[in-house]
């Protein structure tokens, strides 16, 4: 079960994911980013009550990807458990996706030119 | 098998199969990141198995079995009798290619590839038969 909800602020949006996103719940993980790009060209991704991911869900981070370079949308993820760090990190996505320990880190990234 | 889960082919009971590994993992003192990469290696593979060989079908069931040489490795057995769907023959495109196609799946393999020692799969009579084994 994944949990997805999301604020504005300053023209900047944030997601947070709860729960578990996995082949089942990915999709709701995929419509929540589809709508944020439409709404918003900064994303903060809070993942702090992020239990666990599976291939599901990382998938759907990687093919936005190009669609969000193409849009010049910037997205940072942040708060992940270090259980959580270690999925991201066996497939080596810190190289793609932008991935901070803390919210005010990954705004900076996102804020600047 | 010493532990043994049966579940029918649906998405929702993979939180059956995450459950079911977690808690015998950690009757064996197996430490908590090194678990949850193992959760996630059957969980990805029984996913793959329950879409692809058996298409979701809730009339069909997987079985998954652990059994754990304490020191030496941890062995996983999933059996199902779907589709042939032998998921060693199949090549996990890279990231590139996951980026640039903007597909969503081929990661999982690639996950189960890095996180298990070993990975077999077999057919017996109507049964598709896939092993993971972790060296410990």
């Amino acid at each position: 079960m994944v949990e997805i909800t999301s604020n504005t602020e300053n023209n900047i949006m944030e997601i947070v994911i709860k729960g578990e996103v996995d082949a089942s719940s990915s999709i709701h993980l995929d419509n929540a980013l589809e709508s944020a790009f439409k709404a918003s060209d900064k994303i903060l991704v809070n993942l702090h009550k992020l239990d666990y991911i599976s291939s599901a869900g990382l998938g759907v981070f990687i093919a936005h990807l190009q669609e969000m370079k193409e849009k010049g949308v910037k997205m940072a993820l942040f708060g992940m458990t270090e259980k959580v760090r270690q999925v991201f990190a066996i497939l080596g996505l810190e190289e793609l996706l932008t991935i901070t320990s803390t919210k005010e880190e990954s705004l900076a990234l996102i804020n600047e030119a | 098998m010493k532990h043994n889960i049966t579940i029918s082919c649906s998405k929702t009971n993979l939180t059956l199969i995450r459950d079911f590994v977690n808690a015998t993992l950690s009757t064996y003192g197996i430490n908590e990141i090194e678990t949850h990469k193992l959760v996630l290696a059957v969980d990805e593979v029984c996913a793959n198995l329950i879409i692809h060989a058996n298409q979701c079908n809730t009339g069909q069931h997987l079985e998954l079995g652990i059994d754990v040489a304490p020191g030496s490795q941890i062995l996983f057995v999933i059996r199902d009798n779907g589709t042939v769907f032998d998921i060693t023959k199949y090549n996990a495109p890279s990231l590139d290619e996951i980026v640039s196609s903007k597909r969503k799946g081929g990661l999982g393999l690639l996950l189960v590839k890095r996180i298990m020692d070993k990975i077999e799969f077999t057919t017996e009579k109507n049964h598709n038969i896939c092993t993971l084994i972790k060296n410990l």
